[in-house]
């Protein structure tokens, strides 16, 4: 079974991803930590007193799913901007691997799936935060908790394959900002994290539903307060299309960037 | 040429473009098991570009390249798993000790770790390299990189070695260690395929060479073969000061037959003497000019073939 010339062997490239990261996960150790736990303390308790969401729930409950969609992605996208880059152009780790029986979409594919595991990494920080803070705030009020990895591993290749479309256009390190700056930071400012949606003038609403990142939380919303609606199954297959589309990108334009 | 060996790489015909820039031009080269075949040139000769497509990682343009039977178009894959490559830049894991790169490493041709283990151990053995297995491979020495880098293509047990300009950049002691290694390989029956532009390099290790030139190939044929048949057995350099001290020397070359002259600025390079050299050379000397009789070498071949303008 192949995609797009993809095989087994990407696995490999995966596997050499996690053997540095776990030779160098103490320097990983703590932001991927520290900020979520900040948010929830600054914005969540501090922040929080200011805002009446209309119903019982307070500002921290409000937050708590929006941080499990957000830092993952940018944990993802972090890995296959800035990580790949380096492997890429710096460290000529691609050229490396792709002279063994692994070939270029093999190396793509791992590193998109590498990606998604730093993602998950961080969502499994951030379940654990949620979970520590809930006997005095009742974040997780739902064990359908339990499925957010599964879509923490589906967001997570998405938004690596996003990143993996971009950095392959990207000149220098340094063009990587403009990805940050024009898709990741406004995707982590408007997608819904902080307030809903709705409460965006009508123009901006349409262009915050294109927003992947926007059905990323709306599904883990639905799993943390346990209210699941038809609707998810909408956001879900929104996430499996854009996630098939930029996976494919990624490798169409690596291959194109890489093989002459 | 040993007329019952069998070609492990051929190439018919073979043609790289990159857009308009026909980088490799209508090439045919064959290497045989167990030599040493060494492709010679300048810069942007075509060198790389040709060991990228016996490597499968660029694609033919048009013409033949069978590597070990099988075409680099179809059958990338199962001739990759054949081949050690060593790059001209090292590509090594940085952050990595040196033993668990190559056990990395290994992994991509699948082999199974027992196995993996006890080949990475001869190889850090023979490229001394045992006592540095722990050692993260970013605190190596750049000629400590370099051996790595070809223990890292011997740990597959390649049929072929491919070494893209080897010792680029090394300093003498390191290079030659890289040169007794790769002698010792090739002793051992492994066949290897090397670019370089380094003609002691060629003379040291290769059987046979091409030489290449903005795609093309100029020649062919082992070192020493092309030495005599380019340049001859021997070359006197003379220096002269000026037009009028270079004029009368070369005076004394009228009426030999034969004779190739090249005139680079304060020096030429006379060519062809044959048995006539010593007695040449004397004259010239007794006659108050710098002249210096030597052995031709490979550099001779490659200056005449790929160089600078000739008199003759």
């Amino acid at each position: 079974m192949t995609f797009g010339g993809v095989s087994y062997r990407s696995f490999r490239v995966w596997q050499r991803n996690g053997d540095v990261f776990l030779r160098l996960w103490h320097a990983e150790l703590v932001w991927p930590i520290v900020e979520p736990v900040l948010i929830l303390l600054a914005l969540g308790l501090g922040l929080g007193v200011f805002v009446e969401l209309g119903g019982d729930q307070t500002y921290m409950e409000f937050l708590t799913p929006g941080l499990l969609a957000v830092y993952p992605m940018w944990g993802a996208v972090a890995e296959c901007a800035w990580g790949s880059y380096v492997r890429m152009s710096m460290q000529h780790t691609y050229d490396a691997i792709i002279v063994t029986p692994v070939n270029l979409e093999d190396v793509i594919a791992g590193e998109i799936f590498w990606g998604a595991t730093r993602g998950l990494i961080s969502t499994f920080y951030i379940i654990l935060v949620a979970l520590l803070f809930t006997p005095a705030y009742s974040l997780v009020d739902s064990p359908l908790v339990i499925l957010v990895p599964i879509v923490a591993v589906l967001q997570g290749v998405m938004f690596a394959s996003i990143s993996m479309s971009y950095t392959s256009t990207a000149v220098s390190l340094a063009s990587l900002n403009f990805f940050f700056s024009l898709v990741v930071t406004p995707m982590f400012w408007l997608g819904g994290i902080f307030f809903p949606i709705d409460s965006l003038p009508k123009g901006f609403q349409v262009l915050a539903w294109f927003l992947p990142v926007s059905h990323v939380v709306a599904i883990q919303r639905g799993l943390v307060e346990g209210d699941l609606h038809w609707s998810h199954l909408g956001d879900l297959a929104w996430i499996l299309v854009v996630a098939a589309f930029f996976f494919r990108l990624a490798l169409l334009l690596m291959r194109r960037r890489l093989i002459k | 040429m040993p007329s019952d060996a069998t070609a492990i790489v051929s190439a018919r015909r073979l043609v790289k473009h990159f857009g308009t820039l026909a980088a490799v031009d209508g090439i045919d080269f064959d290497v045989f098991t167990g030599e040493c075949f060494g492709f010679l040139g300048p810069n942007g000769a075509g060198k790389t570009s040709t060991i990228r497509m016996i490597t499968c990682v660029s694609p033919v343009t048009s013409g033949e390249l069978l590597v070990d039977g099988l075409d680099v178009g179809r059958d990338g894959r199962r001739i990759k798993a054949r081949l050690g490559v060593v790059p001209q830049e090292d590509n090594l894991d940085p952050d990595l000790p040196v033993r668990q790169s190559l056990f990395v490493y290994a992994r991509y041709f699948d082999i199974p770790s027992q196995v993996a283990r006890q080949r990475i151990d001869e190889a850090l053995a023979l490229f001394q390299l045992q006592d540095r297995a722990n050692e993260v491979v970013d605190n190596l020495s750049g000629g400590m990189k370099r051996r790595l880098s070809i223990a890292r293509a011997l740990v597959s047990e390649p049929k072929i070695l491919v070494l893209d300009e080897p010792t680029t950049g090394l300093d003498p002691q390191a290079r030659h260690l890289v040169w007794r290694k790769l002698r010792l390989l090739k002793g051992q029956g492994v066949t290897m395929l090397l670019s370089t532009h380094n003609m002691e390099e060629a003379s040291h290790l290769c059987d046979r060479i091409v030489i290449m030139h903005l795609g093309r190939i100029l020649a062919q044929g082992p070192p020493a073969d092309l030495i005599i048949r380019h340049v001859g057995e021997e070359v006197l350099e003379l220096e002269a000061a000026d037009q009028a001290e270079k004029a009368q020397a070369l005076g004394h070359l009228v009426g030999l037959d034969g004779v190739t002259v090249e005139d680079v600025e304060d020096i030429v390079f006379v060519l062809g003497l044959g048995p006539h050299g010593p007695q040449v050379a004397s004259e010239l000397i007794s006659h108050g000019h710098r002249a210096r009789l030597r052995r031709a070498t490979l550099e001779d071949v490659f200056l005449r073939l790929t160089g600078r303008g000739l008199i003759e």
